[in-house]
């Protein structure tokens, strides 16, 4: 057992009967997981009639139904330990668990069982649940992926038996066939086409009519344009009797590509799910103080308005955006600042929606709610950045797009040309030119390579949710890091003891934990974290927010905290040599003290994530610029830069100055890649040409980035560039084929020298090509993964 | 050669019962989750060691 969090979660797992866990579980379970006591007294919250009207279905007098976001499901075994958790409280009706969105529904009877407590048994087990109420967009995407669904079931079906009637009628071109048959089974294709035409690939006929009307040429143009003329021209010989049909590959065509644009879309329809989590940042309930100050009610956040009092326990969330009235706290606004720092309140100071209160209770009046909030506007920010994205990530698409253009050109010199020479000719040449150029080389060459990379990489724990992030990551110049939680692990852990008088250091530490764990600051959780040992009681503890703690063992005083505290309070003087000697760091150090004297120093300090180093060395050996962006302090932002080798590194910034940093780079023709994880990175992850967060990272900003890094692993990333241009390589590769296939067939085509039969074998074996080619992607993908 | 026009219309009219059914199991939510399954079929409700005395029947299946 690695802590005594994994003892208690082992030991509900047998307590409960619930060993299979072990036999079931392909994979281990993170270690070292943090329990979160904060979220334990908020859980009490959601019990409240009040708060529960915004997720909780009501479905009759005491049945309740409620959607639950599982944090910390690694592996299948742990939807079948929530699942079968859950179900064995008694009260509970009814549970699934969706194993690929981390969801799961409960239905209870409210007269047996609270929220609450299902809840806190899920806790129990080591995993996090919270309620949540699945988000408009969220269900708009749901209905598209369905929608998409059936759009490709529908073309799989129908093609399957448009590829049947066009055998046979292949067949016949050999063995010969009586007209009235091949009459009929035009008939019936035409027949079966037309709901794949009208209903399969109505989105790109939508998607080409928009971008026409915008005055612009996608991808959509040339495949609805090719699509209709496919179409029309078989219709037009099946009216006829005469010539060639091509069902077959409008069929095909419009499967492939609907394909393709689903598996884009459940990837982006993850990243969303992620984004979701946000609304767990605001608290759903906060407490308020009546006006005369001696009710406080429990209120739904929703309801607070400019001017009340609101009451922040320590632990809990700031519910809005406010100036603090009375108390003195330190808050944690890392969530949107990217600062690990607490920062001290006290009355007068502002406070913002979303920051954690840690030390002591504080009192504040709210100035600025839902719309007006600094979250909110960081909101904005975000989505404007978003409406921004540079042009180049569309480059691809708008290259194929005009190669496909081009051929419809020709196609069309070409019938122009034969109506004029040959009138019986033309119809049957111009499909030949459209079958025989095949898009579907084309529209493979891209879509097989990228698929094939991006398996491999989601295998690895990097999910790429846009089709255009691996070719930016191949051709990105210029990558920027955020500080805090990407190349540290945003967390303050004891980096040393220095011990300065006699005593044993074992004996100190149990002395400083036992102190600072009656304190939930994050200083004194690190402190508490690295001793084991039972801890000794102290009587009289005193905590003096922002300056330290005091209390008695054995009726002799210690005191743990700032320098300036233990100057004051334990009356010693500190060596300014080792004070400046530890703090030029520029790390925290904090201090413990007796009558006797100082006597020991415990520095802390955010950790560098492990790998950090080896990616960076790795970019700068490859040519790349590395720029660290943060908005902590001057002194931070260089100790993890010199660690690093990063010679451009810019401090104190904020969402605002990082975009425009972002925006100038771009300007001189870079191309930006952003690494980052902090809701303040959300608008700059979002303006950069690709985007990379962390997948510990605040949701918002994974909601808004091209790729997500879920492993958390630096070196990953490094795979990700080989990868990326090994990519790139087979995509030339593909399209070079495509294109010198076409060059020698477009002529021959146009010329009348190739039979429809021809076409369809050439169009076939260069497809068969192109997918072969970018299989070997996965084979050497997974070799690279694994290293 | 005629029992084509027979057969045809037949594997048009299979062909819709099978759009349908594909339709409604999407609507039905059975490909909202392709991994779960995969792996509940190794999870055995009869399983002596997962018994709890307090779930009773299971609900879920």
């Amino acid at each position: 057992m690695c802590c005594k969090g994994c003892e208690a979660v082992a030991q509900a797992i047998v307590d409960n009967g619930l060993t299979d866990f072990y036999r079931h579980r392909t994979e281990n379970a993170p270690t070292g997981q943090e329990l979160v006591p904060e979220f334990l007294r908020q859980a009490r919250a959601y019990d409240h009639p009040q708060v529960q009207k915004t997720f909780v279905h009501v479905e009759s007098e005491t049945v309740r139904e409620a959607s639950l976001i599982l944090e910390g499901i690694t592996c299948a075994a742990c939807v079948w330990l929530n699942e079968r958790h859950i179900a064995a409280l008694p009260g509970v009706l009814d549970v699934k668990v969706n194993y690929a969105t981390h969801r799961a529904r409960v239905k209870w009877d409210n007269a047996r069982i609270q929220l609450s407590q299902i809840l806190e048994a899920v806790h129990n087990i080591g995993y996090v649940a919270h309620p949540y109420d699945p988000s408009h967009q969220e269900r708009l995407i749901e209905n598209e992926r369905r929608a998409m669904l059936k759009r490709l079931g529908v073309a799989a079906v129908l093609g399957m038996q448009i590829m049947i009637l066009a055998v046979s009628m292949y067949a016949g071109d050999f063995y010969g066939m009586e007209p009235e048959f091949r009459s009929f089974f035009s008939w019936i294709s035409l027949g079966i086409t037309l709901p794949i035409l009208l209903y399969s690939a109505a989105p790109f006929f939508r998607a080409a009519w928009r971008d026409l009307s915008h005055r612009q040429t996608g991808m959509d143009v040339p495949v609805s344009l090719g699509i209709t003329i496919a179409f029309a021209g078989s219709a037009w010989a099946t009216w006829q009797q005469s010539g060639h049909v091509y069902y077959d590959s409008v069929a095909m065509f419009v499967f492939f590509l609907l394909t393709a644009r689903y598996f884009e879309l459940v990837a982006r329809k993850r990243a969303a799910e992620a984004g979701q989590a946000l609304v767990h940042a605001a608290p759903a309930v906060a407490t308020r103080l009546s006006t005369d100050g001696d009710r406080e009610e429990t209120v739904s956040v929703a309801e607070l308005v400019n001017g009340d009092r609101v009451l922040v326990p320590p632990g809990d969330t700031v519910p809005a955006d406010g100036e603090v009235v009375e108390g003195r706290s330190s808050v944690d606004e890392s969530l949107l600042t990217g600062e690990s720092d607490p920062i001290g309140k006290q009355p007068g100071d502002k406070v913002i929606g979303g920051s954690i209160n840690f030390e002591s209770p504080l009192i504040i009046r709210v100035t600025g709610t839902g719309e007006d909030s600094v979250l909110a506007s960081i909101l904005r920010l975000l989505d404007r950045a978003q409406t921004e994205k540079p042009a180049v990530s569309q480059l691809a698409d708008r290259t194929a797009a005009w190669f496909v253009l081009g051929v419809l050109i020709l196609a069309g010199i070409t019938a122009v040309y034969w109506l004029q020479h040959e009138p019986a000719k033309w119809l049957p040449i111009l499909v030949s030119v459209l079958v025989v150029t095949c898009p579907c080389a084309l529209s493979l060459a891209t879509p097989t390579a990228l698929t094939a990379a991006t398996g491999g990489l989601t295998r690895m724990g990097l999910l790429v949710t846009r089709g255009h992030a691996l070719e930016t990551l191949a051709r990105a110049n210029h990558f920027i890091f955020d500080k805090t939680g990407t190349l540290t692990l945003g967390k303050l852990r004891v980096l040393e003891v220095r011990v300065l008088a006699e005593l044993d250091e074992t004996k100190l530490l149990t002395i400083a934990a036992a102190l600072e764990s009656r304190s939930e600051h994050p200083i004194a959780r690190a402190i508490c974290a690295i001793t084991s040992a039972s801890l000794p009681r102290f009587e009289k503890v005193q905590n003096t927010p922002g300056g330290g703690i005091t209390g008695e063992l054995d009726g002799e005083p210690w005191w743990i905290g700032s320098i300036h505290f233990i100057q004051q309070q334990a009356r010693t003087v500190i060596d300014a040599d080792t004070v400046t000697n530890l703090q030029a760091s520029g790390r925290t150090v904090v201090w413990l003290a007796n009558r006797a004297g100082v006597q020991a120093a415990i520095v802390l300090g955010d950790e560098l994530r492990p790998g950090a180093a080896e990616l960076v060395r790795y970019l700068q050996s490859a040519g790349k610029a590395v720029t660290l962006l943060t908005g902590d302090h001057e002194m931070a932002a260089h100790l993890v830069a010199s660690h690093l080798g990063i010679t451009d590194v810019h401090w104190d910034q904020t969402p605002d100055t990082k975009l425009a940093h972002v925006r100038a780079l771009q300007q001189r023709g870079e191309i930006v890649a952003m690494i980052g994880d902090g809701v303040n990175d959300a608008p700059v992850l979002a303006g950069a040409h690709l985007s990379i967060a962390m997948g510990s990272g605040a949701h918002i900003a994974a909601a808004s980035a091209d790729m997500l890094l879920l492993s958390q692993q630096l070196p990953h990333l490094k795979t990700a560039t080989r990868v990326s241009r090994k990519t790139m390589g087979i995509i030339r590769e593909n399209l070079a084929w495509a294109v010198m296939y076409n060059l020698v067939a477009l002529p021959l085509a146009a010329t009348g020298y190739v039979a429809p039969w021809m076409a369809a074998i050439g169009m076939s074996a260069s497809s068969l090509l192109v997918v072969g080619n970018a299989l070997r992607l996965t084979r050497r993908s997974k070799t690279t993964g694994n290293a | 050669m005629e029992i084509i026009y027979f057969m045809i219309p037949m594997a048009l009219i299979l062909v819709g019962v099978i759009v349908w059914i594909f339709f409604w199991s999407v609507r039905s939510g059975q490909f909202d989750d392709l991994e779960g399954p995969a792996h509940e079929i190794l999870m055995d409700d009869d399983d002596t060691r997962s018994k709890n005395p307090e779930s009773g029947p299971d609900k879920k299946e």
